[in-house]
């Protein structure tokens, strides 16, 4: 790995003036995707600007009718709290599968989201239950964020600060996990608030998205007949050697219509 | 530019002067010489350089030494005295859970981790707990079974 300098900032303005100050700065957070790709050389940041002395970035807490969680808050935090399980349970059964423990007691919600993997968890419950991103700057929504592969709204230099994810009716999350890395070949999250159904996909294309058509069938019938004969266009669908462009797009529905045998099931 | 951290590991104080790149586990194995402590992989899968820091198993070649300033490392080497093994290395010698030992490090504190964590321990839930520590001899059957034992140790 190459040298870089080392910040440890405890405050965001400090971290935001030590990244504008630096050639080419990185922040880290859990640093369990950052590290690894600097190892490989993917990444070669000079700076390296450590957020983790920032306190105010860490916590769970229920604001109305939001649940917010701070960036820095670690997969296993979110998979053990009492206040995620009983406002969202969704999100804490999303958080106990990401990785593995090791892995889930360092990653970092925030990491997660700012990085934009295609196949990351957290971004499809972003988009699923039309969260809110607070930056150091702005609120984004999460239709707005995701940008394409690893490329999200946030500019040079902003910092994600807390995550707001509405509360909804009710929600669930369905993954098929790849048995070596456990991440998604497909996610959804299907979150259903009032009359309202949102379907997000990760894991299947370059960047999570929403099914348009999967919503209005399911809007119109919350049945697993309703989006038997869906089909998703291959086009759209990442294609590698650990799944074809045309399984990706069957998983999508298949995924969805385990989510929607789930929540009958639930609710 | 190199930079001073201090941490403690295994309950004693630690003071190195260190390049900011240095990884946790190149500090334990080159600087402290504590080569319990395995790397098999480098790339965050296998697990045999799991350490716990501030009482949490993590992958200690993904971690900078310099993120640990203040915190409190275990390595393999602080479990058990020169006289008596810690009830996790009992078990793992009782039901045979080790034949080459690479992982065995790695292993052993990611499973103090789960029993610490996890209230009841299914089969299912050991398997799953240990989903980020590869073991290549064993085939996992006994490394099962010595956590369940070392459970009923640690829990007596």
């Amino acid at each position: 790995m190459y040298n870089f300098n080392y910040h440890r900032p405890t405050s965001i303005e400090q971290a935001v003036e030590i990244f504008i100050d630096s050639e080419d700065a990185s922040y880290l957070a859990g640093g369990h995707t950052l590290l690894p790709s600097m190892k490989q050389r993917l990444a070669s940041p000079t700076d390296i600007i450590d957020l983790s002395g920032i306190s105010s970035l860490v916590g769970i807490k229920s604001e109305g009718e939001s649940l917010v969680v701070g960036a820095l808050t670690k997969h296993e935090e979110v998979a053990t709290s009492a206040l995620v399980s009983s406002e969202i349970p969704s999100i804490a059964k999303l958080a106990s599968n990401i990785g593995d423990a090791q892995v889930r007691n360092r990653g970092t919600i925030g990491g997660s989201i700012a990085n934009s993997d295609p196949a990351a968890d957290y971004p499809a419950a972003v988009l699923g239950l039309d969260a809110t991103l607070v930056t150091n700057k702005r609120q984004i929504k999460a239709d707005d964020f995701f940008v394409d592969m690893f490329e999200t709204a946030l500019e040079d230099g902003e910092i994600l600060q807390e995550v707001k994810f509405p509360k909804p009716d009710i929600s669930v999350y369905k993954k098929l996990p790849n048995p070596a890395s456990r991440y998604a070949v497909v996610g959804v999250f299907l979150a259903r608030r009032n009359s309202q159904v949102r379907v997000a996909i990760t894991g299947a294309a370059p960047s999570v998205f929403r099914a348009a058509e999967l919503e209005s069938r399911l809007a119109e019938s919350f049945s697993v007949d309703a989006i038997e004969n869906v089909t998703l266009e291959n086009e759209l669908m990442n294609d590698d050697m650990h799944a074809s462009a045309a399984y990706r797009a069957s998983l999508c529905v298949v995924m969805t219509k385990r989510a929607v045998a789930e929540v009958l099931k639930i609710s | 530019m190199a930079r001073e951290v201090r941490l403690k590991v295994n309950g004693d104080d630690v003071f190195e002067r260190l390049e900011e790149n240095t990884l946790l586990v190149e500090l334990l194995r080159e600087k402290l010489r504590l080569t319990g402590t395995h790397v098999g992989c480098d790339t965050s899968q296998c697990g045999a350089c799991t350490v716990h820091l501030n009482g949490r198993a993590v992958k200690s070649c993904t971690v900078l030494a310099v993120q640990c300033e203040g915190a409190e490392v275990t390595t393999i080497e602080g479990i058990s005295s020169s006289e008596k093994l810690h009830p996790m290395q009992e078990a793992f010698s009782e039901c045979h859970g080790l034949q080459c030992g690479f992982c065995t490090p790695g292993m052993i504190m990611s499973a103090i981790d789960l029993v610490h964590r996890e209230e009841t321990l299914s089969e299912s839930v050991i398997r799953e707990g240990l989903e980020g520590n590869i073991c290549r001899c064993t085939g996992y059957h006994n490394i099962v079974r010595s956590v369940e034992l070392a459970a009923t140790k640690m829990r007596n």
